[in-house]
């Protein structure tokens, strides 16, 4: 880590006694390098250890003093009673998710690969336009169109349906995912487009027998993200969805808390039950996921 | 807008209009979707801040009256501006400093660094609701883990979402370990910095810090560039972690912007006023990013670029 100059122009002896100090140095900056890492690292994933391990915990442990760290008693139960809960509908509710999810993920994919294929490849006139109009759109809060698509939906009768969070991932798909799958198509060679034009295929098919199976690490990227702010949204389903029964898992578990803010037991099972999978997915995908942010930063 | 410039000597050709629908018909969707979606409800939304609007009866024009409210009869918008702005300033600050320096250990070069940078990066995927119910157990005052761990070490924990003096810094808290994307693309930006450019100051007799500083630092000032743009308008977007959690409270000391635009739309359905602060935060955000973009020349450094 922390290295000088002088052990290049040193006489024989005293370099090898600079390396000595040299390496010395060398090990006590790695021994700090790990101790932060450690001690960053638990500080971290502490919180998410701590959630895990009072979902498993008794009512009456949770709430004595001082708390314990892993549980005295382990309740595996705690899942079954806040997933089956009286007044609530997790089971339900994890399937309106799962629905939205798989509602509007072909939508995400299809629309946005197909208008970054147009981005990256055809010219036409008012492209670029366009697509600094899609980067633009990312600026733009959500609070200023939130009120008048509220009253669109209201308008249209799709209010306390899943319409309004299916429909328009299937315009585009977001201007992000554009963005990166347009820096994909980009760094692909031209020639193979050219041989297939040669060859009388359409840019359709271009797009659909080269591209996209050409482009598989940035679709799986975007089908992540795509998955981790679906199951996350919050702001969407609790502004469009109004009966419970309608509720994603993540109003839900909104809900079951206002009612009983103090289960924490409960409320720490169902808050694992919607973090495990996504937290598997990051493990097993994490290099995906990682690419996204990647690319999506250094557009700046 | 910007248009390609075309040919204006020859007859546009069939080919031309061609091309032209066949780019069209690709973009078709973000096209439509701008439109609909974004375009349009930026205008209906430009329009109901003139109004006086309550969904339930048409919309009744009052001009500025919104605006001239807000700036001088609305206290509490003058306060929800103000604990975002006091937000905003405490998480680009801490949450960059931070995130740097955990970027700088997950790029030494050591032994297990995915595994680490595995496990500073998990926090990313955890739901905002999962994460703000976790949280508001941990800042428990009598039974939450963390001020059992600061009373075994002798301090009397503050009562963190539940006092007016500290809710609004544990949210930062909260906030920080959450906002690890900025921590990966400063991993990246740390990762491009050619390797060349330290081993010279190295040779040069620069030390570890030196080296950091006139080299490092500002090679990387790009990449700090924008995550303190992406940082600035994300905390003055932030929302569903004070509404889960503290729902403005204690005495409103985490009452954000958008909590107040919330209640203003959604609970007393004041559409117009509503949307005249949605134009004010606009407004904000576009100010500063354009002040943020307008300084950069004196402190971001471009490749190829010769600093006098």
């Amino acid at each position: 880590m922390i290295q000088t100059a002088k052990a290049q122009s040193a006489p024989g002896w005293t370099r090898q006694r600079d390396e000595r100090a040299h390496k010395q140095q060398q090990l006590i900056g790695k021994g700090i390098v790990y101790g932060l890492l450690l001690l960053g690292a638990s500080v971290f994933t502490l919180p998410l250890i701590v959630m895990i391990s009072t979902s498993f915990k008794s009512f009456n442990e949770i709430n004595s003093y001082p708390p314990t760290f892993l549980p005295n008693t382990w309740i595996p139960e705690n899942y079954l009673n806040a997933w089956n809960f009286p007044n609530t509908d997790f089971p339900r509710w994890t399937m309106n998710t799962i629905i939205i999810l798989a509602a509007s993920l072909p939508g995400v994919l299809l629309t946005s690969s197909l208008c970054a294929y147009g981005f990256a490849r055809l010219r036409f006139p008012g492209r670029n336009a366009w697509f600094l109009a899609v980067l633009a759109s990312i600026m733009l809060p959500p609070q200023v169109t939130l009120i008048p698509l509220y009253i669109l939906f209201f308008r249209l009768g799709w209010l306390d349906s899943f319409l309004p969070l299916i429909v328009p991932p299937w315009f585009g798909g977001g201007a992000l995912n554009i963005f990166l799958i347009r820096q994909f198509f980009m760094q692909i060679p031209r020639d193979l487009d050219e041989a297939a034009i040669i060859d009388g295929a359409s840019h359709f098919t271009i797009w659909r027998k080269i591209y996209l199976p050409l482009s598989r690490p940035v679709m799986v990227t975007v089908a992540l993200l795509t998955i981790l702010t679906t199951w996350n949204d919050f702001l969407g389903p609790l502004i469009y969805l109004t009966s419970p029964r309608n509720y994603t898992l993540a109003l839900g578990l909104n809900m079951f808390q206002g009612l009983f803010i103090t289960r924490t037991d409960y409320i720490m099972a169902i808050s694992s039950l919607m973090v495990i999978p996504m937290i598997l997915l990051f493990i097993f995908a994490q290099r995906y996921i990682v690419r996204g942010f990647v690319t999506s930063g250094l557009k700046g | 807008m910007a248009t390609l410039t075309l040919p204006r000597k020859r007859e546009r050709s069939a080919h031309f209009w061609r091309d032209t629908a066949r780019g069209y018909l690709f973009i078709l969707p973000v096209v439509l979707g701008l439109l609909i979606w974004t375009f349009g409800p930026m205008i209906a939304s430009a329009y109901y801040s003139l109004t006086n609007y309550r969904i339930i009866s048409e919309p009744e024009f009052v001009g500025l009256q919104n605006y001239i409210d807000l700036f001088t009869r609305d206290r509490l918008f003058a306060h929800s501006l103000n604990v975002t702005i006091r937000y905003a300033i405490m998480f680009v600050v801490i949450g960059q400093v931070f995130s740097l320096a955990v970027a700088v250990l997950l790029t030494q070069n050591v032994r297990g660094l995915p595994i680490f940078r595995t496990l500073f990066y998990l926090p990313i995927v955890v739901p905002y609701v999962a994460s703000a119910l976790l949280w508001r157990y941990l800042f428990n005052r009598e039974f939450g883990p963390i001020n059992a761990v600061l009373n075994s070490v002798g301090i009397t924990g503050p009562n963190w979402l539940g006092s007016p003096d500290w809710a609004l810094f544990s949210l930062v808290i909260i906030s920080v370990w959450g906002g690890a994307v900025s921590t990966i693309i400063y991993v990246a930006g740390l990762q491009n910095i050619p390797e060349e450019l330290h081993e010279a100051a190295k040779i040069d007799g620069a030390t570890a810090v030196q080296r950091f500083r006139f080299v490092t630092i500002p090679m990387l000032t790009p990449t700090i560039f924008f995550n303190v743009v992406t940082g600035v308008i994300g905390a003055f977007q932030f929302f569903v972690p004070a509404f889960i959690m503290t729902q403005g409270g204690p005495a409103r000391a985490t009452y954000f912007y958008n909590l107040n635009l919330y209640d203003k739309a959604f609970k007393w359905l004041e559409m117009g006023y509503a949307s005249a602060m949605a134009w004010v935060l606009f407004a904000i955000i576009i100010v500063l990013t354009l002040f943020i973009f307008r300084s950069s020349p004196l402190w971001v450094y471009y490749e190829g670029e010769v600093k006098s």
